[in-house]
């Protein structure tokens, strides 16, 4: 199996030890999946030799489900059970949801302001948005594993940069669900600078213009030898090409004064605008026919004059977003070198004259705006599987969106770490208490800009128990906010005087419990036939041989750095997982490789710390040598 | 983690005078070994280090490339505490310039006029650029750092008041955009 070849990061690794890993763009409107092969990143096709897959899911009675081309067919014919653009629900709320009245789901009540994400009644039973995205993840791998003829180490999913919290949680959560290991969330703008600076050879400062079907995304970076570092980022994660097909879609009504529609003429009419949409972009000058189920007829003359006017407003908003990383970056439009554009609704001959405006330059378009995502994001996951050499690499330094803060007095919000923070990052505030003898604090978590906690997206909430009784405003309670590099949150809670704790790794209130999760998993294998345990034991075994291998090539490089006793203490915890690696106990072997990883920490460090005196002092000597 | 060596990290001298492409290229340097990028297929242990430690050396970074935040760094290591919401004393002279800066920015918000605004802006860099050089007298010549404390507290508010001026700008060239 791939996974246990094993190497120094950034070492290279034998071309038959080549690693499977891939990019997966999963997009509202098309995925696609690609690779590196041979050194050249490339989309990998399906059978019929087509590089998208449309982000369709249809279930049907009796537990099949039509993914991508075979699902689109269908979705006029059975709106109800045909999701599409399923991305603009990911760790959303109904109420979240823009348009949501002229969607043809049986969207699940909840009770009024019940935190969750909404659920969709399929004619399979209620399907959440991380369930339909794992079926669109499920195809892709599969995919994959076909093309490559062997099983995944894992994958780079993008991710719209705008994505807060619960919207990278959730996607995060699907690819479980899916099967794949998530190597890292990579930002979609990110990702296309990978493919572009890498391809072009670029040096300088870059705007990269991302409008997808339902998110847009506005990154600001520099690229200079083999670093890639975004300086600021900026969007709306709920503003995409579908947008542009609804104005069409509400003009049309209005001029052909449609009555209240049915699903199935909705559905209809908003393919048609979709379609109208993509015309207009070659032909300034067309007609849009349809016929309803009614026995209506619709045509009407459309030009892209008329368009571009009825989607100025949309346009404008990207402009808005595109000032303001701009100057969150400390820039002028003038000092952009290249704008980037990517995503299929870049296409529209509108958006780019605005663009072209706003920057002064004429944007780039040499690399398909549909495909260059994927590119990137197999670019990534090719260096991130460790198959690039020492040297042969590069450095991605990527920032949080929105910013992070907690509630205090009076619904503000004080914020902790403010956007546009290099990932990872780890921050810690202080707090008191406000009333004598208080022995618990309440924690909310919110993210966004905005001063009122009532305008941010709320994460998370819980309890610090237990403080000792003390006056108030004695008590000194420090939170940490932590986000790693797939700029997911977690946060912690300490009072500093007692020393007592409170952790959560925030699961935001819109995301899925563990226990869903694993209800999810338990249902999606048993539709396989296959056995969650002996899978589960099985990713253990590769992950427990990985460790056992990494921690030898460690001892080998490094074993200087530990005492004969912190040594030995090593080899009996590395004797400990050898000796349960051939078992069944799946406990057994979970609980040697936890002390394995936990005291091997200390020597990890030390490890890095080396690492990092290595990297200063050739520094040094480059420096004098000049 | 009273006081992590910022600037041992990098290996600079710890001054308030700083080679900043020295402290690009260092911060670099020790990214490309730390950061979790490395280690993504390594094991637990490496990648809680490596998050660790990138965390560790970007905040290093970001303290060390703003005056503002170095100066407050290097006053707090001397054992000087900013203290920014407590001791709000500033200068008399200092407290004069505010009022006057801020009589200004009113007056330009009024008239809608830009040009004063940019003005208002040059000469805001102008002071930040002034207190900078003080600031690097007070700690690297002198290692006075009550003094460069209390300089440190006029840059921020300078700080504060230039994006505030920028904001003004900001509206005035584009009215009809709702602000975060």
């Amino acid at each position: 199996m791939a996974l246990l070849q094993i190497s120094e990061p950034g070492e290279s690794t034998p071309p038959h030890q080549h690693r499977l890993a891939v990019g997966i763009d999963l997009g509202t409107t098309n995925s696609l999946v690609a690779t590196v092969r041979n050194s050249i990143p490339s989309v990998i096709d399906d059978a019929e030799g087509r590089s998208l897959l449309p982000s369709v899911v249809r279930y049907l009675a009796g537990g099949a489900v039509e993914v991508g081309y075979d699902a689109q067919k269908h979705q006029s014919i059975d709106p109800r059970n045909t999701i599409v653009s399923v991305k603009r629900f990911m760790g959303r709320s109904r109420s979240d949801v823009l348009h949501i009245e002229s969607m043809p789901y049986d969207f699940v009540e909840r009770a009024d302001n019940a935190p969750g994400m909404l659920q969709i009644r399929t004619v399979a039973g209620p399907r959440s948005p991380v369930e339909v995205s794992a079926e669109i993840l499920k195809v892709l791998r599969l995919r994959a594993e076909d093309a490559l003829g062997g099983e995944l180490v894992g994958a780079v999913v993008t991710v719209p940069a705008y994505f807060d919290d619960a919207q990278r949680q959730a996607t995060k959560d699907a690819a479980r669900l899916a099967g794949v290991n998530v190597l890292r969330l990579l930002n979609e703008p990110t990702a296309a600078a990978i493919a572009y600076g890498l391809d072009q050879a670029a040096e300088g400062t870059y705007a990269v213009y991302d409008l997808g079907g339902g998110t847009f995304d506005i990154s600001i970076l520099r690229l200079s030898k083999g670093v890639f570092e975004v300086l600021s980022t900026g969007g709306d994660s709920a503003l995409g090409g579908d947008d542009f097909d609804h104005r069409l879609f509400c003009w049309i009504i209005e001029q052909a004064r449609l009555l209240p529609l049915s699903p199935h003429d909705a559905r209809s009419l908003m393919v048609k605008a979709r379609e109208v949409k993509e015309r207009l972009s070659a032909e300034p000058d067309l007609r849009t026919n349809a016929v309803l189920s009614t026995g209506e007829v619709v045509d009407l003359p459309t030009t892209s004059r008329e368009f571009a006017q009825m989607t100025q407003p949309l346009v404008e908003k990207t402009l808005t977003a595109c000032r303001r990383a701009l100057s969150d970056a400390g820039l002028k439009p003038q000092q952009i070198d290249g704008v980037v554009m990517v995503g299929g609704a870049t296409r529209m001959p509108h958006v780019r004259k605005a663009v072209a405006g706003f920057f002064g330059q004429t944007p780039l378009t040499n690399i398909d705006p549909d495909k260059v995502v994927a590119l990137g994001a197999a670019m990534q996951a090719n260096l991130l599987a460790g198959n690039r050499a020492a040297g042969d690499d590069w450095l991605l330094l990527d920032v949080i969106p929105l910013s992070l803060g907690l509630e205090t007095m009076g619904g503000l919000v004080e914020k902790i770490i403010p956007r546009n923070s290099t990932i990872p990052v780890v921050r810690a505030q202080d707090f008191t208490t406000f009333r004598d003898g208080q022995t618990a604090m309440a924690i909310h978590v919110v993210q966004g800009e905005r001063e009122l906690v009532s305008d941010c997206r709320s994460l998370a909430r819980f309890e610090l128990r237990g403080i000792p009784p003390m006056a108030a405003g004695s008590a000194r309670i420090r939170v940490t906010f932590t986000v790693d590099a797939d700029g997911l949150l977690s946060v912690a809670a300490r009072e500093m005087g007692s020393g007592i704790e409170a952790a959560i790794t925030v699961k935001p209130s819109y995301g899925l419990t563990d226990d869903e999760i694993a209800r999810m998993l338990e249902e999606s294998f048993g539709a396989a036939g296959q056995d969650l345990e002996v899978r589960a034991l099985r990713e253990q075994q590769v992950e427990a041989q990985r460790l056992l291998e990494a921690t030898l090539a460690a001892l080998a490089t490094d074993g200087d750095l530990l005492s004969a006793e912190e040594r030995n203490a090593v080899e009996r915890l590395l004797a400990d997982v050898s000796a349960r690696l051939p078992g069944s106990d799946l406990t057994a072997l979970r609980s040697a490789s936890e002390a394995l990883v936990e005291g091997t920490d200390e020597f990890a460090s030390r490890r890095m710390n080396r690492s990092i005196r290595a990297a200063l002092a050739g520094r040094n000597v480059e420096e004098l040598a000049r | 983690m009273s006081h992590p060596d910022h600037f041992a990290l990098f290996a600079l001298p710890a001054r308030f005078a700083l080679d900043e492409a020295a402290l690009d290229e260092a911060y670099k340097a020790v990214q490309s070994r730390v950061h979790p990028d490395r280690f993504a297929s390594g094991t637990a242990a490496e990648r809680r280090v490596a998050m660790q430690w990138a965390a560790r050396a970007n905040e290093a970074y970001r303290t060390l490339k703003s005056p503002r935040a170095r100066a407050a760094y290097l006053c707090e290591c001397a054992g000087v505490p900013i203290q920014a919401e407590s001791n709000t004393a500033m200068p008399a002279g200092f407290l004069m310039q505010q009022m006057e800066w801020r009589e200004l920015l009113d007056d330009a918000r009024r008239a809608r006029d830009t040009d004063g605004l940019v003005a208002l802006e040059t000469s805001m860099s102008r002071a930040r650029d002034r207190l900078i050089g003080d600031i690097a007298g007070a700690i690297d010549q002198r290692a006075d750092h009550i003094a460069a404390a209390g300089l440190v507290r006029q840059l921020m508010f300078i700080e504060k008041f230039g994006d505030e001026v920028r904001m003004a700008a900001d509206v005035l060239a584009h009215p009809r955009e709702a602000r975060a």
